[in-house]
């Protein structure tokens, strides 16, 4: 299972962003998300979003083996685990690994909890096996 | 304190002083936040008879304790100061991400006072506040002072920032922000070009902190899942705002020929429909939306890429000049967020010229040579740029419509549309009372947002004059400004029609405080009365004749369109008065009896 998005038919609103940082930290801050919106405006005027793929690639390079999968193929931090090394940041190549010493005390990334679907108003975002990709 | 940032920020721009002081409990008991603490600092900390372009005017920029967390369109910020349009209470609401950014920061109202001596714009990273010179940057447009910033800053920095409407003190001037948001109204533009601010930029990478995570998380999914089953979401974020553009044509309230008319004959051209089809690129959302209504646009005959344009910006820069091309409407949309003045007091503004060219009271050595024949969008585009500049006949134009008119005379006044000399927003109310009814006792002046009562008129019956109607009026002025308090937006309950029961656990799960509706229209009441006794402080003689509509919708039936022949007599316009006075607790000439501030809570706030 991975996260889908297509970009089109996002508005550059954040929820998402809010309801990830809420599962992932039980914070609400959404620059504690693991997804990213990135803007192009004024023109061309459409919203870029990243979302982990759960390639695994950051998992491979994790010196503490703190990057664990869990039972439906997600890729999760686990927070006690990581050192703060970023080995894994550069490795991913959705730019979706995040650390930020002075947010967070570990690395982090999408762990396939699916709230941002839930609080997405234009169905621009959704899970499924790896190999589809149509909502 | 849960739910809020927890500081007020002040910023002494004549002597470049920040400070912070937590916010007082008491404030956000009776006042809660967004426009509550507006109405409030401006009411009590800026004394009476300021001039709006003096030292001792403030602006006052305020969250609520929604902002920025996970509730539906969290993204409402409330831009409070006294009106260099009106002389009395200005509000203006904008959406985006500017306000999810100030709580993210710890801060509940940013405060700006006095006025610096050189241009400044203020950065706030977190808790590095600083006024940073702006030299530079002064005199640029919008769009190129918002992408500097992004450029120099980063995304995760949010801008507001006045165009040259604002340094040049057009008083109709807005603030800019997520390359077309507004604070659009009363001249919040104009405060902040006098005290010399271009812009305020800010990142906060705080957390908020609520009282309950677990029932928040609960009542916030709850409203997202209320939006998303709504039936009429698709329809809704298709068009947004744009969907009820032939909706007003069909029913005449469609502003049309300055007010003349409520009905277009050229309306088709700029529909929701239409604009959709031909301009719209994607939808763009405030904060936590659900349900975007912003619509991004590039008009590819003027290469404008313009947020919109929004049903009002349509009324207003389209049918009101006889214009019926949305490419064109967008181009002035373009201009006026570029140059930082409101789309709407403009077009209102600008189609009163145009009327007076038609009328022959306004000829082509008046307008600089232009031809200000209805219809003709190369003379719109070249007015927007004259009254940003205040060049020629923009001059008089960038007074706003009802100092021009009294400035031109020869019964121009009569053909003014505004109301306390706020210019009247996009609905032609001649056969809509209680839309009428709402559009003169709005708080700030002739605005729709307060109470959109016009779907009401045509439900009960446009021309009828009965309590309920003002009952109505009144209810929605009591409640729909609650969003802008709590900091969210009002249009999932309008539009969506979710229950806005739904908001209660969410409000007290985040604040830790049990709130009922009836509690918060009580809130919402207060507020309206406060800023009453704001207009009748500042104003003297403020009364009942403030509260008059222009003539037009007594005087002149449409000759064309839905509402053809058709007027609202002004013994009805009297007699809506009359029941609405007494309905609010107010004397006969609408100003609050001591009693009715007494049950509010405000005999000692105004005394």
């Amino acid at each position: 299972m991975r996260l889908y998005v297509d970009s089109a038919k996002c508005s550059g609103c954040n929820a998402c962003r809010v309801a990830c940082s809420l599962n992932l930290f039980g914070e609400n801050n959404p620059k504690k998300a693991a997804l990213l919106i990135v803007p192009h405006f004024p023109s061309p005027g459409v919203y870029e979003v990243k979302v982990c793929t759960q390639c695994g690639d950051c998992a491979a390079v994790c010196p503490t083996e703190a990057i664990k999968q869990d039972e439906r193929g997600a890729y999760y931090v686990d927070f006690a685990e990581c050192t703060l090394c970023e080995a894994c940041v550069p490795e991913c190549p959705e730019g979706v690994m995040f650390v930020r010493a002075e947010l967070a005390d570990a690395a982090w990334k999408c762990d396939l909890c699916g709230d941002c679907v839930d609080v997405c108003g234009t169905s621009a975002l959704w899970i499924a096996e790896k190999e589809a990709v149509a909502a | 304190m849960n739910g809020y940032g927890g500081h007020i920020l002040r910023v002494d721009l004549t002597n470049g002083k920040l400070t912070k002081e937590p916010t007082p409990a008491g404030l956000a008991r009776d006042f809660i936040g967004g426009r509550g603490f507006g109405a409030y600092f401006l009411f009590k900390e800026v004394p009476k008879g300021a001039d709006p372009l003096g030292p001792q005017n403030k602006l006052i920029i305020s969250t609520g304790p929604f902002s920025g967390l996970m509730i539906p369109g969290a993204g409402k910020c409330d831009f409070a100061t006294k009106s260099p349009l009106t002389g009395g209470y200005a509000s203006a609401s904008m959406g985006g991400h500017f306000t999810a950014e100030i709580k993210y920061a710890g801060i509940d109202s940013i405060i700006l006072e006095g006025i610096s001596p050189k241009p400044v714009y203020l950065f706030i990273d977190d808790d590095k506040i600083e006024l940073r010179d702006a030299g530079d940057l002064w005199g640029k447009g919008t769009f190129a002072v918002e992408k500097h910033f992004k450029e120099k800053l980063g995304e995760e920095f949010q801008v507001a920032v006045i165009g040259p409407g604002g340094e040049n003190l057009v008083p109709y001037a807005c603030i800019n922000h997520d390359y077309g948001r507004q604070a659009g109204r009363g001249g919040v533009g104009t405060v902040m070009g006098v005290k010399k601010v271009k812009a305020i930029v800010i990142r906060g990478t705080k957390s908020v902190h609520v009282a309950n995570m677990d029932a928040y998380r609960a009542a916030g999914k709850a409203l997202y899942k209320a939006c998303k089953d709504a039936e009429f979401l698709a329809e809704w974020t298709r068009y947004g705002t744009t969907v009820v553009t032939s909706w007003c044509d069909e029913v005449g309230a469609l502003p049309t020929r300055n007010f003349s008319a409520g009905s277009f004959e050229g309306g088709k051209g700029i529909y929701g429909q239409t604009m959709r089809e031909k301009i719209v690129i994607t939808d763009k959302g405030c904060f936590g939306c659900p349900s975007p209504c912003g619509k991004y646009s590039h008009a590819k005959k003027y290469n404008a890429y313009v947020e919109g344009p929004e049903y009002e910006t349509i009324g207003l820069l389209g049918s009101n000049l006889g214009i019926d091309d949305i490419e064109a409407v967008a181009q002035a949309n373009w201009l006026v967020d570029d140059l930082g003045i409101d789309s709407i007091s403009t077009g209102n503004v600008i189609g009163w010229a145009m009327e007076c060219y038609e009328k022959g009271i306004l000829s082509k050595k008046d307008t600089d040579g232009l031809e200000l024949n209805f219809g003709n969008a190369e003379a719109t585009f070249a007015l927007i740029e004259k009254i940003a500049y205040r060049e020629g006949i923009g001059g008089l134009l960038a007074e706003g419509v009802k100092s021009a008119s009294a400035e031109i005379g020869k019964g121009s006044e009569r053909f003014a549309i505004h109301v306390k000399g706020m210019e009247q927003s996009g609905y032609a109310t001649h056969n809509a009372t209680a839309m009428l009814l709402a559009y003169m006792t709005c708080d700030v002046g002739a605005h729709h947002n307060r109470s959109w009562a016009i779907t009401y008129d045509l439900q009960v019956g446009r021309e009828l004059v009965v309590p309920e109607k003002v009952a109505r009026v009144i209810w929605l002025q009591n409640f729909r400004p609650m969003f802008d308090v709590l900091g969210s937006c009002r249009l999932q309950w309008v539009e969506l029609g979710i229950n806005r029961d739904l908001y209660l656990p969410a409000l007290e799960a985040i604040t830790g405080v049990n709130r009922t509706w009836e509690d918060l229209e009580k809130v919402g009441e207060r507020i309206w009365n406060l800023t009453r006794m704001y207009w009748a402080r500042e104003n003297e003689g403020f009364g009942r004749t403030w509260d008059m509509p222009s003539p037009r919708f007594y005087e002149d039936a449409p000759k064309t369109g839905a509402t053809k022949g058709q007027i609202t007599k002004l013994e009805d316009v009297n007699k809506l008065l009359d029941m609405y006075y007494e309905q609010r607790g107010w004397t006969s000439d609408g100003l609050p009896m001591p009693d009715k501030l007494e049950s509010l809570g405000l005999t000692a706030v105004v005394a």
